[in-house]
C-alpha cells in the first residue's frame, strides 16, 4: 500500500514503518502515515537525542515544572513563577527569512502563554554567515525584520540576545528565540485532557495549507531542491496571536480551562495526541467542524497543517458557552470539534468516515529511540595552534579591526528595530551583559541572557558545553543576578553522522557537568538537528538561556565605567592560549584550537565573589571577558560609560601582549570601583581567595594600554566608538 | 480626575498607560473597551500605543470605526481632553480630529530609541507644566511616525501654533539629524485648533519613572492633571 517513494518523502525508514505496522496492527493509510511522519520526525520525537538529554539535571527546589511540557516553570518566591523556554526556527529562516523568524517568535510565545503566563520578554540568538556576502545580508535583514514585525506587533519587548557571524552558518542560519513569562505560582496550566466526555475546542485562526510538513522539513538537510520547500514555511499574523493571547489569558483567569495546548509543529496532530497521551485517554475530532480558510482541504492537509495562531483547549460541558463568549469578544473562532473519549486512540472523522484510528501512545511515546553511533573525529584534536602567530606590528590597527568585526561590533542596528521598551519593565536596555526586567511593585528584578560559543564547541565540545553554561551565569553575576534555571537550544548537523553524534553527546555531557556545578536545573529546551547543506554541517552550537533573580534592583550593575579616578581590576587569571579565539580566527586568519578550558570551581568562586561585592555595593561596574579578549572588554566598558570615559592600564611582563589582550580564557571579569572601597574589596577577595590584578584606572578619554612602560594601544574612545558603532550599519547601507 | 484608557484589539501600551496613571500619579483610571458606547464620566480619554487591528490597511485606519469612537468625537467636540499616544495619534489622524497623516519612517525601519523633544507650545493642557524651548528625553517606538500634511494644512498648523513637540537635539535645536523619522517640521506632537486634542508619537508613559531611564514624560501627565484641577 505505502510504497518506498512515499516512505522517503515522509522521511520514515522501512524499519520505522514496520514498527508502525506492528504498533497499530495493520498498515496505516496515507493520513495516518502523515501523522506518524510528523510525530516521529526528529523535531517532534527527539529520537536521536533522548538518550543523551537524560543526562541533564532537571530537578531542584525551585523547579515547578521541568522538561516535558510546553515550557519550564521556576518558583520565584512571593507567589510568582517564571515560565520560559527557547526554541529554534532554523530551517524555515533559511527558506523564507522573514516568515521563518516571525513564526519562530509566534511559536515560542504560544508555548509560554499556553501555560497561563503573560509573556514579558523575548530574546534571540542569531547566527549568520559573513556579511560581505549578499546572501547572508539578505537573510539577516529578513530575520531581523521578521522578529521585529512579529514581536513589536504583539507587544512583547525583545530585550536582548546575541548575533554571531561565522562561515559555517552561511547556508544554515540559526534563529533561536527565547521567551519569558510571569504567572501566579498556583495558576499554571498544562496540556491535560481531563475526563472522557470533556469537549475539545479549537480556538484561534482558521486552518490553511501553510506549513504542511514543516516538522519533517526541519528534520532533514537542505539540498538543491530547497526552493520547492517554500510552502513548508508557515505564515504568521501577530495581530491574531495578540487576540489569542488576550482571550486565552482571560479564559484562564476565569477558571474556564482544564487543559490547553498550542498548535505549533505538527498542528492538530500534535496537540490532540499529546494532550490525550498525557491524560491516558483517547480523543476524537471531526474535521468537518475545523474552521478552514481554504476549500477542499483533505484530512491529510488539515491534520498536518501548521497554520499559526491556533490552540486546542479542553473544558467541561457547562463552561463551553462562557469560553466561546470570551473568544467571541476577541473576534476569534472557538469551536467544539470533538471530545475526550474512553480508550486510548486518536479517532478522526471526515465527512462521516473514520479516517484516522491510531493509539496515541504509539504516536507520542513509542517512536524508536536511537542509540546512534558516535566517534570522535581524530583530525579535530590535531587542529591546534602549534606555533604562536607573529606579533602584530601595529596593535592599534588590530584593535580597530577587532572592534569592527561584526560579531563584536555594536548591535544597535539590530535592536533599534525591536520595541525593547513596551510593557515598561526594561531597566537595562540591550547591550548590557544581561537583560534586566523589573518586577513591578517590588524591589526585585529578573535577569536573562543567551550564550553559546560554537568555535569552542567545535574544537572541544565538552569544554564548549561547560563554557556555555558558565558564561551565561557569569553574565548574570555581572549584573548582580543569581541564576535559577536554564533552557537550552542544541543546534547541530546530521546526527546520522558519527562525528556529529559525538559532538552532541560531548556538549550535553559538558553542559550537564556545569549545571551540576552551579546547582542549576535544565527546565526544558529544544534540539535542532540536520543543520547541514550539501553535506556541510554547522559547528556544534548549544545556545543556553539562563534566568536569574536580582533581589535589590537598586544594586544592579551596568558594564560601563562611572567615574574618572575609579580603579580597574581584572578578576581571574591572565589567560595563556589564543586557541579558538576570534582574534586568531579573523585577524591572524587561522582557525585553530585548542578551545579554552573552564575551571568550574574557580568560575563559581569568582561569580559568587562578584555577587557578594555587588551586594555590598563595592563596585561601580562589572563586565565579563569573552570574544575579543581583555582589550575588547575594556573598550566596551568605556563605550557604555555615560561620557566616553577612557582607561589607562598596564600589562604585566608576561604573557606576550597579543596573548594578554586577545585570549578568551574563562572565568575573567573587568570591574571598576571607587578608591574608597578598595580596601574592603581587597579584603573580601583575600578571604574568598580570588585571583585578581590591579590593571589601572578610569582616566582621560582614550584607551591606553602599556607594557613595561611602552605603549601598546592608544586610541581615543571617540574614535574606537565610531568604528564599533558604524561597522554593522555600513554593511546595510543602501548603495546607489 | 478620572482617566479612561481605550483598549482596541491589538493595543499594547494600554496596561503601561494605566499603570502610570494609576500607580505613579494615583489618578482614578478605567479601561474602556472599544465596543462600549459609554465614556463613563471620565475627564480625559487616552488612546494608547500599540498595533490596533495589526496596523492592517493603515495604522489606526480600522480602529477609527470602533463604536466608542463616536462618543470620543462628541466628547472632543464638547472640549473634553483627548491624548493620543503613538498608535493613538494615528487613530486621531484617521478620525480627522487632527490634521495630516503618518508615513513610513524615512529609514523604512522600525525605530525604538530615546529621542529629545523641544516643547514648542507650552500653553496647552498637555504641556502647561513646561516652558517653551524646554527639552524632554522620551522614547519612540514606531514604523510610521513620519508626519505629513499638504502645504496649506501646514500653513494653518503653524498659524494656529498647533506644533506642540518637535524632535530636537539635546540642546533644543530642531535639526535634520535629530529628525529621526523625517516628519515635516520635526513634528512629534500636534494639537487641534480647539486646543483639547493632542497626538504625540513618543511614549510619555515609558519615561515616567526614574528606574526606566528618564522621568521627562511625567510633565505631560502632570500638565493634564493640573489643567483639570
Amino acid at each position: 500500500m505505502i510504497d518506498k517513494k512515499t516512505l522517503e518523502e515522509h522521511n520514515l525508514t522501512p524499519e520505522e514503518y514496520q514498527r508502525i505496522v506492528e504498533l497499530i496492527g495493520r498498515e496505516p493509510n496515507l493520513t495516518e502515515l502523515g501523522i506518524f511522519s510528523l510525530m516521529w520526525s526528529e523535531h517532534c520525537s527527539y529520537k536521536s537525542s533522548k538518550i543523551h538529554l537524560k543526562k541533564l539535571p532537571t530537578t531542584g527546589p525551585q523547579v515547578i515544572q521541568g522538561p516535558g511540557e510546553n515550557a519550564g516553570v521556576i518558583d520565584l518566591g512571593e507567589d510568582l513563577a517564571a515560565v520560559f523556554k527557547i526554541e529554534s526556527h532554523n530551517h524555515p529562516s533559511f527558506i523564507e527569512p522573514y516568515q521563518g523568524a516571525a513564526t519562530g517568535v509566534g511559536g515560542i510565545l504560544r508555548d509560554i502563554f499556553t501555560m497561563g503566563a503573560r509573556p514579558i520578554a523575548l530574546l534571540d540568538s542569531l547566527r549568520f554567515g559573513p556579511l560581505d556576502q549578499t546572501a547572508n545580508r539578505v537573510i539577516m535583514e529578513g530575520v531581523v525584520s521578521g522578529i521585529s514585525g512579529y514581536g513589536n506587533s504583539i507587544g512583547v519587548p525583545t530585550v536582548g540576545g546575541e548575533v554571531y557571524f561565522h562561515p559555517c552558518y552561511s547556508l544554515n542560519p540559526l534563529v533561536n528565540v527565547f521567551c519569558l513569562g510571569l504567572a501566579p505560582k498556583d495558576k499554571i496550566f498544562y496540556a491535560r485532557a481531563g475526563r472522557p466526555g470533556n469537549p475539545v475546542l479549537y480556538v484561534g485562526a482558521k486552518t490553511g495549507r501553510d506549513g504542511i510538513h514543516g516538522a519533517t522539513m526541519a528534520s532533514a538537510e537542505f539540498d538543491e531542491n530547497l526552493e520547492k520547500k517554500r510552502p513548508n514555511v508557515q505564515v504568521g499574523d501577530p495581530f491574531k496571536e495578540k487576540l489569542l493571547l488576550e482571550a486565552c489569558l482571560e479564559a484562564m483567569a476565569q477558571g474556564l480551562i482544564i487543559g490547553i495546548q498550542d498548535m505549533g509543529a505538527a498542528g492538530l496532530t500534535c496537540s490532540t495526541t499529546e494532550m490525550a497521551a498525557k491524560s491516558g485517554t483517547g480523543i476524537e475530532i471531526n474535521l468537518d467542524l475545523v474552521p478552514q480558510r481554504e476549500e477542499g482541504m483533505t484530512p491529510y492537509e488539515i491534520m498536518l497543517s501548521e497554520s499559526q495562531e491556533r490552540m486546542l483547549l479542553v473544558t467541561t460541558e457547562e463552561k463551553v458557552g462562557q469560553v466561546q463568549a470570551i473568544f467571541a469578544k476577541w473576534d476569534l473562532d472557538a469551536v467544539v470539534i470533538g471530545r475526550v473519549i474512553e480508550g486510548k486512540n486518536l479517532k478522526v472523522w471526515f465527512k462521516g468516515e473514520l479516517v484516522v484510528d491510531v493509539p496515541v501512545e504509539a504516536v507520542v511515546n513509542l517512536c524508536p529511540v536511537y542509540h546512534r553511533p558516535w566517534k570522535e573525529p581524530t583530525e579535530r584534536g590535531q587542529q591546534i595552534l602549534k606555533e604562536l602567530p607573529s606579533h602584530p606590528s601595529d596593535f592599534n590597527r588590530v584593535f580597530r579591526q577587532l572592534l569592527a568585526s561584526p560579531t563584536i561590533a555594536d548591535k544597535e542596528w539590530v535592536f533599534r528595530q525591536y520595541d525593547h521598551m513596551v510593557q515598561i519593565n526594561t531597566v537595562f536596555l540591550p547591550g548590557a551583559d544581561a537583560a534586566v526586567l523589573r518586577i513591578k511593585g517590588t524591589p526585585r528584578a529578573l535577569a536573562v541572557t543567551l550564550d553559546g560559543n560554537s568555535a569552542y564547541c567545535y574544537f572541544n565540545p565538552r569544554e564548549g558545553g561547560k563554557i556555555a553554561v558558565a558564561e551565561a551565569c557569569r553574565n548574570l553575576a555581572c549584573v548582580g543576578a543569581r541564576p535559577l534555571g536554564v533552557t537550552n537550544c542544541l543546534n547541530f548537523g546530521n546526527p546520522e553522522k558519527p562525528e556529529i553524534m559525538w559532538e552532541f553527546k560531548e556538549v550535553v555531557e559538558g553542559m550537564a557537568e556545569a549545571c551540576r556545578n552551579f546547582n542549576l536545573p535544565i527546565t526544558g529546551g529544544n534540539v535542532s538537528f540536520y543543520n547541514e547543506t550539501e553535506g556541510n554541517p554547522i559547528y556544534p552550537t548549544p545556545v543556553v538561556g539562563v534566568v536569574g533573580l536580582i533581589d535589590d534592583l537598586k544594586k544592579a550593575l551596568r558594564p560601563g565605567f562611572q567615574n574618572q579616578g575609579d580603579l580597574i581590576y581584572l578578576l581571574g587569571p591572565w589567560g595563556e592560549s589564543l586557541g579558538a579565539s576570534l582574534y586568531l580566527r579573523e585577524i591572524v586568519g587561522q582557525e585553530k584550537g585548542p578551545a579554552p578550558r573552564v575551571d568550574l570551581h574557580l568560575e563559581k568562586k569568582i561569580q559568587e565573589f562578584c555577587l557578594e561585592a555587588i551586594h555590598q555595593e563595592l563596585l561601580h561596574s562589572a563586565h565579563d571577558i569573552s570574544e575579543g579578549g581583555l582589550a575588547v572588554c575594556l573598550a566596551e566598558c568605556c563605550f557604555h560609560s555615560e561620557s566616553f570615559l577612557g582607561a589607562r592600564i598596564a600589562l604585566p611582563p608576561e604573557p606576550r601582549p597579543d596573548i594578554a589582550l586577545f585570549n578568551e580564557d574563562q572565568s575573567r571579569l573587568i570591574v571598576s570601583l571607587s578608591p574608597e572601597k578598595e580596601k574592603t574589596f581587597l579584603q573580601l577577595a583575600e578571604t574568598k581567595e580570588i585571583p585578581l590584578t590591579h590593571l589601572g584606572e578610569v582616566t582621560g578619554q582614550a584607551i591606553t594600554i602599556t607594557q613595561a612602560g611602552q605603549i601598546i594601544i592608544d586610541l581615543s574612545v571617540a574614535e574606537a566608538y565610531q568604528i564599533w558603532k558604524t561597522s554593522l550599519p555600513n554593511f546595510f547601507k543602501i548603495k546607489s | 480626575m478620572k482617566f479612561g484608557v481605550v483598549i482596541f484589539p491589538g493595543s499594547n501600551c494600554d496596561y503601561d498607560t494605566y499603570w502610570v496613571l494609576k500607580e505613579v500619579f494615583h489618578q482614578e483610571t478605567l479601561f474602556l473597551w472599544h465596543k462600549d458606547h459609554d465614556l463613563r464620566g471620565i475627564d480625559c480619554v487616552v488612546l494608547p500605543g500599540g498595533f490596533s487591528y495589526g496596523d492592517y490597511l493603515r495604522s489606526g485606519a480600522i480602529a477609527r470605526f470602533s463604536p466608542l469612537m463616536q462618543e470620543v468625537r462628541e466628547f472632543a467636540a464638547r472640549g473634553g481632553l483627548v491624548l493620543g499616544i503613538c498608535n493613538g495619534f494615528q487613530v486621531l489622524l484617521e478620525l480627522g480630529l487632527l490634521p495630516g497623516a503618518m508615513l513610513r519612517n524615512k529609514n523604512l525601519k522600525f525605530l525604538c530609541q530615546f529621542v529629545h523633544l523641544k516643547i514648542n507650545n507650552a500653553e496647552t493642557p498637555f504641556t502647561n507644566q513646561g516652558r517653551p524651548g524646554q527639552v524632554l528625553r522620551i522614547p519612540i517606538a514606531h514604523y510610521d511616525g513620519n508626519f505629513y500634511a499638504p502645504p496649506e494644512t501646514m500653513e494653518e498648523i503653524k498659524k494656529n501654533n498647533q506644533i506642540v513637540l518637535q524632535y530636537s537635539t539635546s540642546t533644543g535645536e530642531t535639526t535634520e539629524e535629530a529628525n529621526v523619522n523625517g516628519s515635516l517640521e520635526n513634528i512629534a506632537g500636534l494639537i487641534n485648533q480647539q486646543g483639547n486634542v493632542l497626538g504625540m508619537m513618543p511614549h510619555p508613559e515609558r519615561a515616567s519613572e526614574a528606574v526606566l531611564g528618564s522621568q521627562d514624560g511625567r510633565l505631560i501627565f502632570q500638565s493634564i492633571i493640573s489643567w483639570l484641577s
